[in-house]
């Protein structure tokens, strides 16, 4: 890709993000939210975030796979269970990947 | 849960706390940010317009896939789309978000640009409402180190952050906000049938597509309390 076609493709990626973002907040205004709507709104965090640690975990492109930072990700939620501090929940999931990697697991 | 302790619920948690907070989840971004800017000069991208990507767009996801859409010849049009895509999921957080920002409608859209993953689900006060003071300290902290490690990483584009394994510390965090969520069965349920929504879609739909149709899943609570 050209300089020039890299900040095109930057520009309308800033453009499309900042709608996405912008958007709900731009509709809503100032209203509350009717009730149903709220109880909505409170359990959407539960099912995004979930998609997300499964995902960026398991899928690679339109591909699922079991890697190391598979394993790593199951270590942070084995220490999470445990109760270990957050801090060490990170470095507990990025040394176990890590470590796979460097045994040669990918 | 309510800060400040002189009585103004509206106010909620200060700027300061979110910043506090969101401090480790900066650290987190941080890496990742090294880790961008590492790749991006790889694929032929400018190290300024890496940058400027990172400083206007502050999407991590959003940013990678867009990376390795034109890494991989996609072109800008397939580019753009799976980035847009990828950070769809910014559209119903909006949704939840607005009633909880200040002024004007413009100026509501302008508040919702702070908008990441943590801040958003730490900034909620589970009832419903955000504190918005919280969230932009919150998003503060994550984006002053994501555009410096953006920096750092198209300077200095040597660091492996791979065999680091530090593809895992988002995951990792995001796991930890899952935990702290998921306090009854209602929300637990979610949370699996969300996850189950995102894997069975994954080989079939475009990156992006599966978190955002798991949020889908939350539409269990139109049906009401029990």
């Amino acid at each position: 890709m050209s300089p020039s076609t890299w900040w095109l493709l930057i520009g309308l990626c800033v453009v499309t993000t900042a709608l996405t973002r912008g958007a709900g907040p731009a509709a809503t205004g100032g209203r509350e939210l009717p009730a149903p709507a709220v109880r909505v709104v409170v359990l959407l965090s539960s099912a995004l975030l979930a998609a997300l640690v499964v995902t960026s975990a398991l899928a690679d492109g339109t591909e699922l796979r079991v890697g190391a930072d598979t394993a790593g990700v199951a270590t942070a939620g084995v220490l999470l269970w445990r109760r270990a501090h957050l801090l060490v929940v990170v470095l507990g999931a990025a040394a176990v990947t890590a470590g796979l990697r460097a045994l040669g697991v990918d | 849960m309510v800060g400040g302790g002189d009585g103004s619920a509206e106010q909620g948690r200060s700027w300061r706390s979110g910043l506090r907070d969101g401090a480790p989840y900066g650290a987190a971004a941080f890496v990742l940010a090294v880790s961008f800017g590492v790749v991006a000069t790889d694929a032929g991208m400018p190290a300024v317009a890496a940058i400027v990507m990172s400083a206007l767009v502050y999407s991590g996801s959003g940013q990678f896939a867009a990376l390795g859409v034109a890494g991989s010849g996609g072109g800008v049009g397939a580019a753009v789309g799976t980035a847009t895509l990828v950070s769809s999921r910014f559209l119903p957080m909006g949704f939840a978000l607005g009633p909880s920002l200040r002024g004007s409608r413009l100026r509501r859209a302008l508040e919702g640009q702070a908008t990441v993953d943590a801040s958003w689900a730490m900034a909620a006060r589970g009832d419903g409402r955000y504190d918005r003071e919280y969230l932009f300290g919150h998003s503060a902290a994550q984006y002053v180190p994501w555009v410096a490690g953006t920096v750092v990483g198209v300077l200095v584009p040597v660091l492996d952050t791979r065999a680091l394994g530090l593809d895992a510390v988002f995951p990792a965090f995001f796991l930890a906000l899952l935990a702290a969520e998921v306090r009854d069965r209602l929300r637990l349920g979610v949370a699996l049938a969300g996850a189950g929504v995102a894997l069975a879609l994954v080989p079939v739909a475009p990156p992006g597509l599966p978190v955002l149709a798991a949020s889908a899943v939350a539409l269990v609570g139109l049906r009401g309390p029990r």
